[in-house]
């Protein structure tokens, strides 16, 4: 007997571990994994960092480098009908309809369609503008990242940041603009964040915080005091938006990402699941509010889910409940790892608890992260493994699933 | 079944430690172990944890 028709659709980290899991599990699934991009399923945290380095150097084979990222697949060719270089365009009660116009007939279908950078909605300059989020970006930004050029980073996310580090190691002139107060002060809440401030600017960034762009003039950029900074290269990193167009009309609620229950299957339309940076669900670890989640572990940990809820819908058994993994996110700049568990953005308070914020990247810090006097998370800052382990394992230890409504 | 950690492009993310804990540890100098040879009973744990290490650097074979 045939077994079910099954569509991932994104041919990213996360489509590709759900593809593998439902082969794993079902092994007569018929499995159509599609992708936008031309590229095989990559990994994606070196292109601001390793990626960039090594193009700006200019010696490297991009098929040796794609090699390097590309993702190891338990996948044999027979194993799944992999289309790659045509997005999805839509979803149907048939199935899910391709740019090219086909229509991949499926009985569920698996939105792992991620993110992409936002744009500012401001014209000018539009040679020197880049962002980065896949590897034709990273191709696309490198070769200019050479000794002596002026790059403005817009956004101090996580990606401006990385790429800002990198650039400043290559020798450009760095300025970055950040509209809040401090970079990456969502994720690491203020009092890190105004360490890592320190760290950029004590690594030659001019960091403007506190300042939007207004507009873009050949080569430079007009900030909403008035001021203007030169720049022969510009890259927007001011956050990301979910690709998850193509599933209007599905029912699913897609008002950030696609909303789904602990199964990872979206409210609202049955035969949908979504995995990865676009699904929207609660962590019972924290609270009951469903939130998206761009950290790299993510896609694996939906991925799993999803395919486990299908194989036991298959088996007329239903998913066991509960879904509760420990985010956890890294980030790698001037040498000095930020290593994070749980979720600091959820915290009010932060403490310092091994270490001092004002020796940043010279002496390992510790701090921990709570809410209403309970931890949510502990970061690591230049911490090494067996240090970060020993608080991860008293965050794990405090955080215990929490009944929801 | 054998694990290998190619400690040439491995980082220390430590998040094979977290999937398979009684397959690979840090010592307190913060080096990496690993059991080198583990029964079936683990051989689920060991993938989760080479789908887990974001630089690919566990091998099972």
């Amino acid at each position: 007997m045939a077994g079910p028709r099954i569509t991932v659709v994104g041919a990213s980290l996360a489509g590709l571990r759900t593809t593998e899991a439902l082969k794993a599990a079902l092994p007569q699934a018929q499995l159509t994994l599609i992708g936008d991009e031309p590229h095989a399923p990559y990994n994606r945290p070196p292109l601001s960092k390793e990626v960039m380095e090594s193009f700006a150097g200019g010696d490297t084979d991009e098929t040796e480098a794609f090699s390097k990222l590309l993702l190891r697949s338990k996948l044999m060719p027979e194993d799944a009908s992999i289309r790659l270089g045509v997005g999805a365009t839509g979803i149907e009660s048939a199935g899910v309809r391709l740019a090219d116009g086909s229509l991949i007939r499926s009985d569920w279908v698996i939105a792992a369609t991620g993110i992409r950078p936002r744009r500012l909605p401001l014209p000018g300059n539009e040679d020197i503008r880049h962002v980065l989020r896949g590897f034709d970006d990273a191709r696309a930004l490198a070769p200019m990242l050479q000794p002596g050029v002026r790059l403005a980073v817009i956004g101090a996310g996580f990606i401006g940041c990385e790429i800002a580090a990198t650039a400043r190691k290559l020798g450009l002139h760095v300025t970055i603009v950040e509209p809040g107060p401090q970079p990456m002060m969502r994720a690491l809440g203020p009092r890190v964040a105004s360490a890592m401030a320190t760290l950029h600017r004590r690594h030659g960034v001019t960091l403007l915080t506190g300042r939007s762009v207004e507009a873009f003039k050949p080569g430079r950029v007009f900030l909403d005091n008035g001021k203007e900074i030169e720049a022969d290269v510009i890259v927007e990193a001011l956050g990301s938006l979910p690709n998850t167009e193509w599933l209007a009309g599905s029912g699913a609620e897609l008002s950030d990402g696609v909303l789904v229950d602990d199964t990872m299957r979206a409210v609202g339309a049955s035969s949908l699941f979504a995995v990865g940076d676009i699904a929207r669900f609660a962590n019972p670890l924290f609270d009951d509010v469903p939130r998206r989640i761009e950290h790299w572990c993510i896609p694996g940990q939906t991925a799993k889910r999803a395919a486990q809820t299908i194989v036991a819908i298959e088996a007329g058994e239903t998913p066991e409940p509960g879904f509760a993994p420990l985010p956890s996110f890294w980030s790698d700049q001037y040498g000095m790892r930020v290593q994070a568990f749980g979720a600091p953005a959820l915290a009010e308070t932060q403490t310092v608890v091994e270490g001092d914020l004002s020796q940043i990247g010279e002496a390992p810090v510790i701090v921990e992260y709570a809410r209403d006097g309970a931890l949510t998370g502990v970061i690591g800052l230049g911490a090494p493994p067996a240090l970060i382990a020993k608080h991860r394992a008293r965050l794990m230890a405090a955080l215990t699933p929490k009944e929801t409504a | 079944m054998k694990v290998h950690v190619n400690m040439d492009i491995c980082l220390l993310h430590g998040q094979c430690v977290i999937a398979a804990p009684e397959i690979f540890s840090f010592d307190d100098n913060g080096d990496l172990h690993w059991v080198e040879v583990i029964d079936d009973s683990q051989v689920a744990d060991a993938e989760a944890a080479s789908d887990a290490c974001p630089e690919q650097a566990i091998i099972l074979g």
